[in-house]
């Protein structure tokens, strides 16, 4: 076989010229590979995920929307915290109050420094009593070590070993419901359990990051590609699709959820004061319980409850006729971006300006031109006119937006018990 | 009857243009009424499950016309309106080869590479022509029609306004558009290209819903006709409305709905009631009468004017020209319920193109020939097909691991030899599917359900008089100024108060809601003064 010939003159190749090592795969890499039509691969915590499997994203998108997407998030870290003092440590790092977290249930929540800036933000499964699986953006081994102090707990970094795909949808349900055992329509959202796909264990979360109905499935590393073909046979008849980082990332901007890195500093990476955000800023007011005991950053969060946060992250809608208007004035159709943005834009009023917008979409399931922006608080009630800048044939100009509650897309499937 | 209307206005018809127009009118304040003949809204946007399990888009079946401005004007995303990007043309070739256009420029250039690397270099070329031409007849989409011999102020304001729009454009698009409006598709596309499937392919949207064949002058219009549309800012997508194309008229009735419209189905009206030369309302076939100080009709022309009207209340001239419009239906329609994908000869093995339409268009000669069969009365013996699996788009149109084939079918003439029965229909059926069968030959293994609709059918079961799908051909005199009628283009009629809103008025035929929206800002306008 010439590919035979090849490989090995590649392998020869890469000795001769001495190459350092390659960006890694994820435990479904062979499988995503063989979808992967445009080879656009993007990073993601030092793996290779699929940007779009597509020419386009659109049909990606739209699986998330209208039937069902299978979504490789096996990059995420992973931690399994257990014993004794599991609950206590988590309580001690996170801004919920996992008390309230019963064995089988999920929780959403940031976890921030001292100061009651934002270090992170991940999922919360208690899988049992004493046992807790946490995901983050960011390595969190050496954080969760740290505080780990003094207690009897075990903090293991699993991320290595347990491959996710993300199964988003809303078709999701009867597709899991034809490949897993037992029947998980009953799962409730934000709960997890175990089954098994292809009589391979896994755990199911009804959890996602896309605002729609969705699956996570966590699994052994080990039998990643039994479980994704399985799925993908299955799922034939629910119309799945792999979806990539830009599908993704339009969902999740409607869906109205902050990405690190895009729409927050962590704190740890901030070169200066300004560029951190607390729980407050974010919209995330409603995961810091203040009742709970100590936490990190309890301190500060309970004064700036009380004072009033500065900044509040909102939803902008871009007004079209006014954006149609930019462009008519070059005789232009309105250009709308084809993918999510992921830049800081200035949002104004008048001349001044009042904050930024951090992403941004065109969401073609609403039709409408979204962002998510940081404002200063006295500007961030909903149906407050702004200006957002926009570029227009090299010319920066600036449409109308209105100031508008997130999440701009909530089906109400999400949560919809069955 | 006595005491006061209970609504304002009744709209006669409930398709997708008279909802569109109830739903501006309530949207303004007008207590509004539509009536619709059959048991569902939508007239021929509708999805109907005929087997259980098995959603048919049953007339009309892609959309791309829809105004972006309806969409946006009544939210319709908020009533549950969503629309899936149509990807992919595959055309199958009789030699076994096919040609495919992807979504994506380099595979389609590829690809036509393969066939002509000078097509695909003019294809290109011909895709930036045909964006200006969308751009420069986009006002034409959102504009009441202006009478070209009129000197009133309005008339001649928006002629101005064309003028202006039009001197905008540089010459070689303005040619263009001139040629597009005089030509045959096919020599419009011969100056183009020389792959014979990509002109056939490229023509067949010139011939779709029309009574011509592609050499037939006056079809590049057609063509053009099709690619006005817009999805997202994108001049010519097409796209597949989730739900079938009923879910469109769904969205506009729950628009019009929430904005205070009422509807009624199963309520036939038999006579528009007119005294003095006004309209006092409509009569229903249960001998029940409706007061409204408007009426607004939805139907064609044809209908409106000849069928519910009294001809003594209208002028002998208008009822001529009315009785001279063209409405002869050129297509039909199949509907499977398939129990497994069908296995294309030509692209074996492999399932992608089955995501976008099938094109059985090999040649202009094929389709020239098709016509033939239809200008002497009979259906094409080979007829031109536009192939549709929706379930490999919305998987939700059929029962897990089924599917359902949409095929759009011409040449059907609606003066068929000898008449339509029961029995010519099921020959036109077998026609299509044994036509179909040679380029996918498992097909007749998997079909468990068929629907055949001829345009005898679309007459009788949805109203289109000679099952014409434009409510009146899309030809030059009958556009524009001249739709349906001179002098009678701004959704007027010589009845006071009695308005027409249907595809029989501009900008004509697809699924636009263009005339229900530009009707309703004429009657609205009629309240004011």
């Amino acid at each position: 076989m010439r590919t035979d010939v090849w490989l090995v003159v590649g392998s020869n190749w890469n000795r001769v010229n001495n190459q350092a090592p390659m960006l890694r795969g994820t435990p479904f890499h062979q499988r995503t590979a063989t979808y992967c039509q445009t080879q656009n691969w993007r990073r993601w915590a030092g793996f290779l995920v699929a940007g779009s499997y597509e020419m386009t994203h659109d049909r990606e998108y739209y699986a998330i929307r209208t039937s069902a997407a299978i979504i490789d998030v096996s990059p995420l870290y992973k931690y399994v915290i257990r014993g004794r003092h599991a609950q206590q440590l988590i309580n001690r790092v996170i801004t919920r109050d996992v008390s309230r977290c019963r064995p089988g249930q999920v929780m959403y929540t940031p976890w921030c420094n001292e100061e009651g800036k934002v270090l992170d933000d991940g999922t919360l499964a208690r899988l049992d009593h004493e046992v807790f699986r946490l995901t983050a953006a960011e390595p969190n081994y050496h954080w969760l070590q740290e505080n780990a102090y003094g207690l009897d707990v075990v903090v293991e970094d699993i991320s290595e070993r347990l491959a996710a795909l993300s199964v988003q949808g809303p078709l999701s349900r009867d597709l899991l419901r034809a490949a897993a055992n037992p029947d998980l329509s009953t799962l409730a959202f934000f709960r997890v359990t175990s089954a098994s796909i292809n009589q391979v264990p896994v755990t199911v979360s009804r959890t996602g990051y896309t605002g729609d109905l969705g699956y996570e499935i966590w699994l052994d590393a080990a039998n990643a590609e039994a479980v994704w073909d399985h799925l993908m046979l299955v799922g034939e008849a629910y119309g799945i699709t792999p979806a990539g980082m830009l599908a993704l990332d339009i969902a999740r901007i409607e869906a109205g959820l902050v990405l690190i890195d895009v729409d927050y500093v962590p704190a740890r990476k901030a070169k200066i004061e300004a560029q951190t955000s607390t729980p407050f800023e974010l919209g995330l007011g409603w995961t810091v319980n203040l009742d709970k005991g100590p936490f990190n950053g309890r301190d500060a969060l309970q004064a700036e409850s009380k004072r009033g946060a500065r900044w509040h992250l909102c939803g902008l809608e871009v007004d079209w006729e006014s954006l149609e208007q930019l462009y008519a004035e070059m005789k232009l159709p309105p250009a709308l971006p084809t993918q999510a943005w992921r830049t800081s834009v200035p949002v104004y009023r008048g001349k001044r300006q009042l904050g930024y917008a951090t992403s941004g979409c065109w969401s073609p399931i609403l039709k409408k031109y979204i962002a998510l922006a940081h404002l200063e608080a006295s500007y961030a009630k909903p149906g407050t006119e702004v200006l957002m800048e926009v570029t227009v044939e090299h010319r920066r100009r600036h449409a109308h937006a209105r100031v508008v509650k997130t999440p701009f897309f909530n089906p109400t499937r999400k949560r919809s018990p069955v | 009857m006595t005491g006061k209307a209970e609504y304002d206005a009744v709209v006669i018809g409930g398709g997708h243009n008279g909802l569109t127009n109830a739903a501006y009118l309530a949207r303004a304040g007008v207590r509004v009424l539509v009536l619709e003949k059959r048991h569902v809204l939508g007239g021929a946007a509708v999805t109907e499950e005929i087997f259980p399990g098995f959603k048919y888009s049953v007339c009309s079946y892609v959309v791309s016309l829809l105004r972006p401005e309806i969409i946006r004007e009544l939210n319709l995303p908020g009533h549950g309106l969503e629309i899936l990007p149509l990807e992919s043309t595959c055309t199958p070739l009789l030699n076994g080869d096919h040609l495919m256009r992807w979504a994506d420029h380099d595979l389609t250039r590829r690809e036509l590479y393969r066939h002509s690397p000078r097509d695909a270099d003019a294809y290109d070329e011909f895709g930036e022509l045909l964006y200006q031409l969308a751009y420069a007849v986009k006002p034409l989409l959102s504009m009441i029609p202006s009478d070209f011999t009129s000197l009133k102020p309005r008339d001649l304001l928006g002629l101005g306004k064309l003028a202006r729009h039009m001197s905008g454009l540089d010459p070689a698009t303005f040619h263009a558009l001139h040629k597009l409006m005089t030509m045959s598709s096919a020599d419009f596309l011969d100056e183009w290209f020389e792959t014979d499937a990509l002109k056939a392919t490229l023509a067949a949207s010139g011939i779709i819903g029309t009574f011509m064949g592609p050499r037939s002058p006056g079809t590049a219009y057609v063509l053009l006709h099709h690619y006005m549309g817009e999805i997202d800012g994108v001049f010519r997508a097409w796209g597949f409305p989730r739900g079938g194309t009923g879910a469109v008229s769904e969205a506009i009735a729950s628009a019009a709905r929430g904005f205070g419209a009422t509807t009624r189905t199963e309520a036939t009206v038999t006579n528009i009631l007119v005294q003095d030369g006004h309209v006092r309302g409509v009569a229903l076939d249960s001998g029940e009468e409706i007061n409204a100080r408007i009426v607004v009709s939805a139907l064609d022309p044809n209908r409106t004017f000849l069928g519910l009207t009294d001809a003594r209340h209208l002028p002998d001239e208008f009822v001529n020209t009315i009785r001279r419009y063209k409405t002869r239906g050129s297509s039909g329609k199949v509907n499977l319920s398939l129990s497994a994908l069908p296995e294309f000869t030509c692209l074996p093995g492999t399932k992608a193109h089955l995501r976008g339409a099938v094109s059985i268009s090999p040649s202009v000669e094929y389709l020239e020939h098709a016509y033939d069969d239809a200008k002497w009365g009979q259906y094409s013996r080979r007829p031109y097909m536009d192939i549709l699996i929706p379930s490999m788009i919305d998987p939700t149109m059929a029962p897990p691991g089924h599917h359902v084939m949409s095929i759009f079918v011409q040449y059907a003439p609606s003066s068929l030899a000898g008449g339509w029965d029961d029995r010519q229909r099921d020959a036109f059926g077998d026609t299509v599917i044994k036509t179909l069968a040679e380029y996918a030959p498992n097909l007749e293994d998997i079909i468990m359900h068929k629907q055949v609709l001829t345009p005898w059918d679309l007459e009788q079961e949805f109203g289109l008089t000679g099952g014409n799908i434009f409510h009146g051909e899309l030809d030059l005199h009958q556009l524009f100024f001249l739709r349906p009628a001179a002098a009678w283009a701004n959704y007027t009629t010589p009845i006071a108060n009695l308005y027409q809103c249907g595809s029989g008025t501009h900008p004509g035929g697809g699924v636009s809601g263009a005339s229900g929206r530009l009707a309703a800002q004429t009657v609205l306008r009629g309240l004011r003064s």
